[in-house]
C-alpha cells in the first residue's frame, strides 16, 4: 500500500496554528457570494486601486518607459510621454545593470537605496546610511526577515499591539515563537498606556519567556491611533530599559487626517533623544509603496532602515536576502519615484500634486464620514481614525445575538460580519482577527470606498445594524440562523 | 574591538578545521555550525571594519551575532558570497586603478543573469507589461504607431482579467484568476494532460514557492528531504533556515551527471535508519549546476520511486526552455506521472516555474509560479493560508508568467520577430554552451560535462597536491583558491563547486555560459593563460 506523502497531520504545526483573518473565513464567503454574482464591496484589506482609487500618473509613465526602454529611442514617444517621465526613466535604468530584466543587489538598487536615505534625511533631519537599507517585495516581508532573525523558539516572545495587523502573529506562529500581547486603550483613543507594556513584559517574563523585541504600528492599523512624540519617547526608552530591539511598522505614515498629532518617525525620536538611548536602542523601521496616497499594493515595493544592529547582524541578513536574489525591480524604481516624487518647476509636478492632494484630502473627509456614520448606530461606538486606512468600531453585540453565535459555532464577530454580508454584501474583517479584549467585539473597515458611494454604504450598514440590534436584543436566547 | 577579533581568528580556525576533516560544506554535514563562529567565506565584514564599533562586542544589546536565530546563522548561499564581494570590490577600484590589473573589467560569470549581461528582453513581453503599467496608453491614438497590434491586443485581454484595470490592487492570493487560466492552458498545451488553474500559485519569482513548500514539509530536525548534489544552494539554503535536515543523493559525474534510483533508495534507507522521516525528493530538470537533462525513462524511474516511497516530488523545471543538445528533450514531471496513469489520488507533485530563466531571462521581474497536484483540500487550504499572509505577489510578474506560458503564434503581428529573438537567443546560448565547454575541456587536469540544459557548466579540476597545500595554508577550500585566483588574473568570476556539494576530494566550480558572444574569445583566451599559469606554478 503506498505510503501517504503529506497529508494534513503530517503538517508543520506551525503552519496549522497560524491564522490570518484578513483574507480567511469573510473574504472566502464574500469570493462565494461574488461568484454567485451578489455585489461585494470589499473592505477587508487596505488595497485603495480595488475600491477605485486611480494611480498616479507620473510614476505609471515612469515604469512603463522603463519595461519598454525601447521607446526612448522612438522619436514620437514625446507625443505620449512628458520630458521629465522621460528623462526620470533614463536617470532609473541607469542605476540598473540591465534593466527591469536584471537581479538587483540583493539588498535593492544602491541607486534607489541613496534616494531612500536622503529621503529620510529630509523627513528627519538625521543622516541615513544607505547600507543599512534593505528594500523588499513589500513591507511584509521585510518584516519576517526580520522576526525570523530575532526569533529563536518558542523562548522568544514578540510584544504585539492588540489589536494588531495580523501579519504580526501569523509570522510568530510560523517561525515558532511567542506573542506577547499589550492592550491598546480603546478609552483613550487606542493609545499605548506604558504600563500596559510592563504588565505584559511582567507576566510573559514569570513565564519563562525572553522578550526579545516590540512591535509599534504607527499609524496603528486596524486602530488608527497616530503615537503622540512623548508616548515614543516612553516607549523608546522602555525598549532601552528592557533591551528590546523596536519593530516600526510606518507604512501609514503619509496617511494622517488630524493635525494634532503629524507622523513622527520612531528614528527621529530616537536621534533627537541623544546619547545613551540614540546608539543604545536597536530599531528597524519599515516603508512602502503600498499605502499613503499611491496605494501601489500589486507591485510590491518596501524597505526597512536599520539602526544600532551589528555589522555581522547586517550581514547574516545581507546573506539570508540574497538567497532570494534580489526584490522586483519595478517596484524599487516605484519606491525611489515615491521617495523623490516632482519638485514645484517639474513639468510633472502640477497634476502629481492635484492628484495626491486629491487623494488625502478624499481620505480624511472619509475617515470623518465613516467615525461619524458608525457612531450613530445602535450599540456601535467608534474612535475616530486618525491615521491608516481603516474604522475599527466596537459592536456591542446584545446576549441575544452572542447566543445565536454560540449556536451557529461561530466567534460573536464573525456571526455579526457574516450577517452583515448576506445583508448588504459589505466585506469586513471581524475584530477577532486583529485581537481585542475578551467580551469586546469589532469589525475592521477601510475608509477606501469611492467618496460618493459612501454615504451609501454607510445608510445600508446602519439599516442592517438597527435591525440586527433590534432583533437580538428582544431575544435573549432564542436563536435563528 | 579585541573581541571581536578573536572572534574572527576563531572563524578561521573553525573553517579550517571543517576544511580539514569535512571536506564537505555544512550543509552536507551532521553537526550545526557553533554560534560563536562565523565563517569568513561568508563574512563581508572585510568591507566595514571603519564600522566596528563597541556595540558588536557589546552583549548588552537584544541582537547581536550571538543571539540571532540559529538558523539563520547556519544556512549558505554561496552565488552571491565571498567571491562576489572580492569582485565587487575589485569592480570599484578598477574605475580609478585600471592599470592595476590585467584585465579592464569584471565579468559576473556567478550568477544566472542573462539581462545584466547584455541578452535583450523579449520586446512583445515588454510592450504587453507597459501598456499594463500605464493603460491609460491603451486610450491614445499615438499608442498604435509605438505599439504592435497584438501587444496592444493582448494588453485588453490582461486587463479584462483584472477589476477595474487596477494593476496596482492586491490580487487573489494565488494570482489573478485569468491568468492562471491561461497558465493552466500553457502547461495542457505543453504536457497535453489538463492543468486546474486552482492548482496555480503565482509567487515573486519560483524560490518563494520553494520556501513555502519546506516550510509545510518540515517541521524539526527529524525531517529530511532528498537533493541532488551537485545543487542549486536555495534547497540547502531553505532547508536549514526551516529547520529540516538535507538527505544529499549523488548525481554521477561519470555518467554525464546521471541520476541512480539505487542511490536514491540507498540515501533513503540510510536517513530512515537514523530516525529521519524523508518527506520529499527535489529534482531539478534541466540541472543546476550541472546542466543535464534527465532522459524520460529515468524520470519514470524518479515518478515510480516517489509513489512507492510515499515521497512528495518538488519538480524544479525553471530551466525547461533551456535545451541545447538535439538528442534530448525536456518532459514535464507532470506529463510523465499522467503518463504513466498517475492522477491527483496516486502521487504528490509539486512543478516549479520561472519567468528569471529560458530565453526570456527576466530575473528582476521576479516572476514564477507552482503547480500544486495530488495534495487533500485540506493541506491546499494550508498552502492558501501561507500565500495569504504576504497577500499576493507583484502583479507584472504574475502578467509576465502568463506571457511566457502563452507566447505569440503563428499568424499574430509579432510572432516572426519574437521567434527570431527566441531563437537567437537559444541558439546562441547553444554556441557559447559548446565553445566554453571545448575550452574547459582542453585544459589540463579539467573535464567538462557537456551542458544539456540550463544556463552553466560545471566543470572539475584535477588540483596538484601543493595547490591543495597552498589553498590550506590561505585557510581556504581549494575550489575557492583557484576561483579567487582566477578571478585576481582575468576578472571573471565564478562559483567555487562547494557552494553546490561535490563528492569529497573533488573540486569543481560553476560558470554560466551567458556572457555576450564577443566576450567569449577573450574570456577563453585569458582563461586558458590563468590556467596553464597556476598549472606552471603548482604541479606536482
Amino acid at each position: 500500500m503506498a505510503l501517504k506523502a503529506l497529508d494534513y497531520d503530517t503538517l508543520n504545526e506551525n503552519v496549522k496554528k497560524c491564522q490570518y483573518a484578513v483574507r480567511g473565513e469573510l473574504y472566502l464567503r464574500a469570493s462565494e457570494l461574488q461568484k454567485e454574482g451578489k455585489k461585494i464591496i470589499f473592505t477587508n484589506v487596505g488595497n485603495p486601486h480595488a475600491l477605485g482609487q486611480k494611480p498616479l500618473t507620473f510614476p505609471r509613465q515612469v515604469v512603463a518607459l522603463c519595461q519598454a526602454p525601447f521607446l526612448l529611442d522612438d522619436p514620437n514617444v514625446g507625443m505620449l510621454f512628458p520630458a521629465d517621465a522621460i528623462a526620470r526613466a533614463k536617470h532609473y535604468l541607469s542605476l540598473t545593470s540591465g534593466g527591469l530584466g536584471a537581479y538587483s543587489d540583493s539588498r535593492g538598487l544602491p541607486g534607489v537605496r541613496k534616494e531612500v536615505a536622503e529621503f529620510i534625511q529630509r523627513r528627519d533631519g538625521y543622516p541615513s546610511d544607505p547600507e543599512l537599507i534593505f528594500l523588499t517585495d513589500g513591507a511584509s516581508k521585510g518584516v519576517m526577515q526580520i522576526l525570523n532573525c530575532v526569533i529563536r523558539g518558542d523562548g522568544d516572545g514578540i510584544l504585539v499591539p492588540v489589536p494588531q495587523y495580523p501579519l504580526y502573529s501569523a509570522t510568530i506562529s510560523l517561525l515558532g515563537g511567542t506573542l506577547v500581547p499589550y492592550y491598546l486603550d480603546e478609552s483613550e483613543n487606542w493609545g499605548l498606556d506604558v504600563n500596559n507594556l510592563r504588565q505584559s513584559v511582567a507576566q510573559a517574563r514569570s513565564q519563562g519567556i525572553t522578550v526579545r523585541a516590540m512591535v509599534i504600528i504607527n499609524p496603528g492599523n486596524p486602530t488608527g491611533q497616530c503615537l503622540s512624540e512623548a508616548n515614543l519617547r516612553e516607549i523608546l526608552k522602555y525598549c532601552y530599559n528592557e533591551k528590546l530591539v523596536l519593530l516600526g511598522d510606518e507604512v501609514y505614515q503619509q496617511n494622517i487626517y488630524q493635525d494634532e498629532r503629524p507622523f513622527i518617525s520612531s528614528k527621529k525620536v530616537l536621534m533627537d533623544m541623544g546619547s545613551p538611548f540614540s546608539n543604545g536602542v536597536q530599531l528597524v523601521s519599515f516603508h512602502t509603496v503600498s499605502k499613503g496616497y499611491w496605494g501601489e499594493c500589486g507591485q510590491r515595493g518596501g524597505y526597512f532602515e536599520m539602526t544600532n544592529l551589528p555589522p555581522r547582524v547586517v550581514e547574516e541578513i545581507y546573506k539570508v536576502a540574497s538567497i532570494a536574489l534580489s526584490p522586483n525591480v519595478s517596484a524599487q524604481i516605484f519606491m525611489g519615484l515615491m521617495v523623490s516624487p516632482p519638485k514645484p518647476g517639474d513639468i510633472s509636478y502640477d497634476q502629481f500634486a492635484r492628484e495626491s492632494k486629491g487623494i488625502l484630502e478624499s481620505l480624511r473627509r472619509r475617515a470623518r464620514i465613516m467615525t461619524d456614520g458608525f457612531n450613530s448606530c445602535k450599540n456601535v461606538v467608534c474612535n475616530f481614525t486618525e491615521g491608516a486606512m481603516y474604522s475599527f468600531p466596537q459592536i456591542r453585540l446584545p446576549p441575544g445575538a452572542i447566543q445565536a453565535a454560540k449556536q451557529a459555532g461561530k466567534v460573536p464577530d464573525v456571526f455579526y460580519c457574516l450577517k452583515l454580508l448576506e445583508a448588504t454584501g459589505i466585506s469586513t474583517v471581524p475584530g477577532s482577527g486583529f485581537g481585542q479584549k475578551e467580551g469586546v467585539f469589532h469589525l475592521r473597515t477601510t475608509i477606501l470606498p469611492a467618496e460618493e458611494e459612501m454615504p451609501e454604504i454607510m445608510d445600508s450598514f446602519k439599516k442592517f445594524n438597527d435591525e440586527f440590534m433590534s432583533q437580538y436584543d428582544n431575544n435573549v436566547g432564542y436563536s435563528r440562523m | 574591538m579585541r573581541r571581536f577579533l578573536i572572534n574572527q581568528a576563531k572563524g578561521l580556525v573553525d573553517h579550517s578545521r571543517r576544511q580539514h576533516h569535512h571536506k564537505s560544506p555544512s550543509f552536507l554535514s551532521p553537526q550545526p555550525r557553533p554560534l560563536a563562529s562565523s565563517p569568513p567565506a561568508l563574512s563581508r565584514f572585510f568591507s566595514s571594519t571603519s564600522e566596528m564599533s563597541a556595540s558588536d562586542s557589546t552583549s548588552s544589546l537584544p541582537v547581536t551575532l550571538d543571539s540571532i536565530n540559529p538558523k539563520v546563522l547556519k544556512c549558505e548561499y554561496a552565488v552571491r558570497g565571498e567571491i562576489v564581494n572580492i569582485a565587487q570590490k575589485l569592480q570599484e577600484d578598477l574605475k580609478t586603478n585600471k592599470d592595476a590589473y590585467p584585465f579592464d573589467e569584471i565579468i559576473y560569470c556567478n550568477i544566472g543573469n542573462p539581462q545584466s549581461l547584455g541578452q535583450l528582453p523579449i520586446k512583445f513581453f515588454r510592450e504587453v507589461l507597459a501598456l499594463c503599467d500605464h493603460a491609460s496608453l491603451l486610450d491614445e491614438s499615438e499608442t498604435h504607431g509605438l505599439f504592435s497590434t497584438d501587444s496592444i491586443d493582448r494588453a485588453w485581454r490582461i486587463l479584462d482579467h483584472i477589476p477595474g484595470r487596477a494593476t496596482g490592487a492586491y490580487s487573489h492570493s494565488q494570482g489573478i484568476k485569468g491568468l492562471r487560466d491561461v497558465i493552466a492552458a500553457g502547461i495542457e498545451a505543453r504536457d497535453g494532460f489538463p492543468a486546474d488553474p486552482n492548482d496555480i500559485f503565482l509567487t515573486d519569482g519560483a524560490s518563494p514557492a520553494v520556501h513555502m513548500m519546506m516550510q509545510l514539509l518540515l517541521s524539526s530536525e527529524k525531517d529530511g528531504i532528498l537533493c541532488p548534489i551537485p545543487q542549486y544552494p536555495l534547497y540547502s539554503a531553505s532547508i536549514a533556515l526551516h529547520g529540516g535536515s538535507l538527505v544529499p543523493y549523488y548525481l554521477d559525474e561519470a555518467t554525464g551527471w546521471g541520476l541512480e534510483i539505487s542511490d536514491l533508495k540507498k540515501q533513503l534507507e540510510e536517513a530512515r535508519s537514523k530516525g529521519i522521516s524523508v518527506r520529499a525528493l527535489v529534482v531539478i530538470n534541466p540541472g543546476n549546476p550541472t546542466g543535464q537533462v534527465l532522459a524520460e525513462e529515468n524520470q519514470r524511474d524518479i515518478v515510480n520511486f516517489c509513489k512507492q516511497e510515499g515521497l512528495v516530488l518538488l519538480a524544479d523545471e525553471v530551466y525547461q526552455e533551456n535545451v541545447y543538445v538535439p538528442d534530448k528533450k525536456f518532459h514535464s514531471f507532470k506529463k510523465v506521472a499522467r503518463s504513466l496513469g498517475y492522477g491527483e489520488k496516486d502521487i504528490s507533485l509539486v512543478s516549479f516555474q520561472s519567468v528569471s530563466k529560458g530565453y526570456y531571462g527576466e530575473c528582476g521581474k521576479r516572476g514564477g509560479y507552482m503547480e500544486v497536484t495530488g495534495f487533500t483540500s485540506d493541506v491546499r487550504e494550508q498552502i492558501y493560508k501561507m500565500a495569504s499572509v504576504n497577500l499576493c505577489s507583484n502583479i507584472s510578474g504574475q502578467i509576465l508568467a502568463s506571457l511566457v506560458m502563452s507566447p505569440p503564434k503563428p499568424g499574430d503581428d509579432s510572432y516572426d520577430s519574437y521567434m527570431a529573438e527566441r531563437d537567437g537567443i537559444l541558439s546562441s546560448m547553444a554556441k557559447r554552451a559548446k565553445t566554453l565547454e571545448d575550452a574547459l575541456n582542453s585544459l589540463e587536469g579539467v573535464t567538462c560535462n557537456r551542458a544539456e540544459g540550463a544556463m552553466y557548466l560545471f566543470p572539475r579540476i584535477n588540483l596538484p597536491q601543493k595547490a591543495i597545500e597552498a589553498a590550506e595554508a590561505e585557510k581556504t577550500a581549494p575550489d575557492a583558491f583557484y576561483c579567487k585566483r582566477l578571478l585576481n588574473a582575468t576578472g571573471v568570476v565564478v562559483v567555487p563547486g562547494s557552494g553546490f556539494g561535490q563528492v569529497p576530494g573533488t573540486w569543481h566550480f560553476r560558470c554560466t555560459i551567458l556572457p555576450q558572444e564577443d566576450k567569449i574569445p577573450a574570456i577563453v583566451n585569458r582563461l586558458t593563460d590563468f590556467h596553464k599559469s597556476f598549472m606552471d606554478e603548482f604541479r606536482n
